[in-house]
């Protein structure tokens, strides 16, 4: 039996749609991206980005469709972004998609966007399946994942702070780079010495208060469940803060600063920060596999120190394409597949979930 | 011909099918700005009270604007979708108009106003032109004396206030909050529209759709976009700021 889902993406600043055939191949990928819009203020705008989503809605899931060769009559289920993300960029593409739904009667599908990132991984290698390990980097996102098994997710570790892209993009604007920093500082670092300055690599402690950790009321494990999140946490905002004291001050002692060794060594302590992390759990865990998945996922120095770890763990690792990396729909037409496979499908009154966390329905 | 028209862009949340001159469904809620939720649900109590079948429907209107940025998006989201699906056009109305329509016949100017934050109102001017004597109520067409627009509502006071000969109507979910300001700065003759005239209404929507698609004016589903009558702020305080460095410069 051949099943077709049309997904649709609009979380942040990329309106994208997809056509993907069996959760694994995709059909159509047609992205968007207003990047260029976004450039000038350093970041993004959610009420720009909102609005050119509105503007490029349509074309976008036309062009996917017509580039898979499919009508909206092929369609068994459309899976949609309903969060996490910007909610009024998420609110675009869930009241299209449920407006399809409505006019078709084609069942509608959300889909959480990490679980589309992880899902991204499923495309190249048909061979991957849960359990895995997984590591989701990206603008928005650091959290690194136990996939049990399809649509079964167990968040080891969060970002306390800021993203790991994030921290990319504000270390990109101190060092006179600009917006988007994870390319950006990828570039410069390979000209770079990556050993030449000491930035720390944060460790997040275990805290005695649990409270920051919302886990549905009446858990059983709460507690045992928060110190497991707890162990595995990232902190970006201290070595963020690390390399804008040292730029000032080398600034103030009248020494030059080069650049590029400054990205160097800035990416090196993130990606060691990672990498660690993700071993660890990997081995905690015993994961046979693992693979990294999120914007950041395309950064050359973590995809290269990741492939080394896991070569050292003897253990399979799998990394997207930078297409599949970036925010796009198949992943997410991946991802609502297994969805559909479970008969989990959304009903006419799916809102956006700004703070939508992993595994929740 | 029929056509199914929406309008989120306030508080309310309304939706209607009309059907040549009759008004099979109207579905209004003026409860909790919920329409993300709520929305599409209503589209679909009315197909299924309706025994609708959406290959009948010929156009799909939608309050393009002014109003709420996120609310007017997912009115306009939903009009896309469903022209998309049904490869129908779009029938964009102004959200001013639309509450104007609500006033069909009335003698005077009809002002709607919404409030637009910033102290400021989503307003603009409309009359009923001379009848024809050929329909109940003998009102014609609903003429705009100003285009809708952002302003202070002092601003409007003041532009009605040299109109000495007329009286106005105002209605919109601007009143309660503007009320006071009103009455204190504007020496016209002027009334408030009672609850059931006041807010938004998809029915009255549809029957300016249908005359807009008789005249040709509809659009494609991808071209829609909402007129949000304000630039994002990011935008404008970029624009002030460059405005400032030039002075300065």
């Amino acid at each position: 039996m051949i099943t077709h889902i049309l997904a649709i993406e609009s979380s942040c600043d990329e309106t994208a749609a997809a056509v993907v055939r069996n959760g694994r191949s995709v059909l159509s990928n047609i992205i968007y991206s207003q990047i260029d819009l976004h450039t000038i203020y350093g970041g993004v705008v959610p009420e720009i980005a909102s609005r050119k989503h509105i503007e490029k809605i349509n074309q976008v899931i036309e062009e996917a469709l017509k580039e898979a060769g499919v009508s909206l009559k092929d369609i068994d289920a459309i899976a949609v972004t309903y969060g996490p993300g910007l909610v009024g960029a998420l609110l675009v593409g869930v009241a299209e998609a449920k407006a399809i739904s409505f006019a078709t009667g084609i069942p509608l599908i959300g889909v959480h966007h990490i679980e589309g990132h992880i899902c991204a991984n499923y495309i190249e290698h048909p061979e991957l399946e849960p359990p895995f390990m997984s590591l989701v980097v990206s603008g928005g996102h650091t959290h690194l994942v136990n996939v049990r098994d399809y649509g079964v997710y167990e968040i080891l570790g969060r970002t306390r702070d800021d993203a790991a892209g994030e921290a990319f993009d504000k270390v990109a604007r101190a060092i006179g780079l600009g917006y988007p920093g994870g390319p950006k500082i990828d570039k410069v670092s390979k000209e770079g010495n990556a050993e030449a300055i000491d930035f720390p690599r944060p460790k997040v402690r275990i805290h005695t208060d649990f409270s920051y950790v919302s886990k549905p009321t009446g858990s059983p494990d709460v507690k045992s469940g928060a110190e497991r999140e707890g162990e595995y946490d990232f902190s970006f905002s201290g070595l963020k803060s690390a390399v804008l004291n040292y730029l000032n001050s080398e600034k103030m002692a009248g020494r030059e600063i080069v650049r590029e060794d400054v990205a160097a060594s800035f990416q090196k302590a993130v990606t060691d920060v990672l990498v660690e992390h993700s071993m660890n759990a990997v081995r905690e865990y015993g994961a046979k596999k693992f693979a990294i998945a999120g914007g950041v996922a395309s950064n050359s120095s973590l995809r290269a120190q990741m492939k080394a770890a896991c070569e050292r763990e003897g253990i399979e690792f799998y990394y997207p394409s930078p297409v599949f990396c970036t925010d796009n729909a198949a992943m997410i037409g991946v991802a609502g597949y297994y969805e559909y496979l479970k008969g989990n499908f959304a009903d006419l009154s799916l809102n956006a979930v700004p703070n939508l966390r992993l595994g929740e329905r | 011909m029929k056509i199914l028209a929406i309008d989120s862009s306030g508080i309310t949340a309304t939706v209607a099918l009309l059907e040549d001159d009759k008004l099979i469904a109207e579905y209004t809620i003026n409860h909790k700005k919920t329409h993300s939720q709520t929305l599409v649900p209503m589209l679909d109590e009315i197909r299924k009270m309706t025994e609708l079948g959406m290959d009948t429907i010929d156009a799909v209107a939608v309050a393009k604007g002014p109003g709420s940025f996120t609310g007017l998006r997912i009115g306009s989201a939903t009009a896309k979708g469903i022209g998309l699906a049904l490869d129908k056009p779009l029938i964009a109305v102004s959200t001013l108009e639309g509450l104007a329509m609500n006033a069909w016949g009335m003698r005077g100017l009809i002002c709607p106003i919404m409030d637009a934050r910033r102290e400021q109102v989503y307003t603009g001017i409309y009359r009923f032109g001379e009848g024809t004597g050929t329909c109940i109520g003998d009102a014609g067409e609903l003429v705009t004396v100003k285009e809708g627009c952002a302003i202070a509502v002092e601003e409007l006071c003041g532009m009605l206030n040299d109109m000495p000969d007329e009286k106005v109507l105002f209605l919109g979910d601007g009143v309660p909050v503007y009320r006071e300001a009103i009455d204190k700065t504007l020496r016209i003759p002027h009334s408030y529209a009672p609850a059931h005239m006041s807010g938004q209404r998809a029915g009255a929507l549809a029957v300016l759709a249908a005359r807009y698609y008789k005249e040709g004016r509809i659009e494609t589903a991808a071209e829609h976009k909402p007129e949000y009558l304000r630039v994002s702020q990011a935008e404008r305080v970029r624009a002030e700021q460059e405005k400032t460095s030039r002075e300065a410069g």
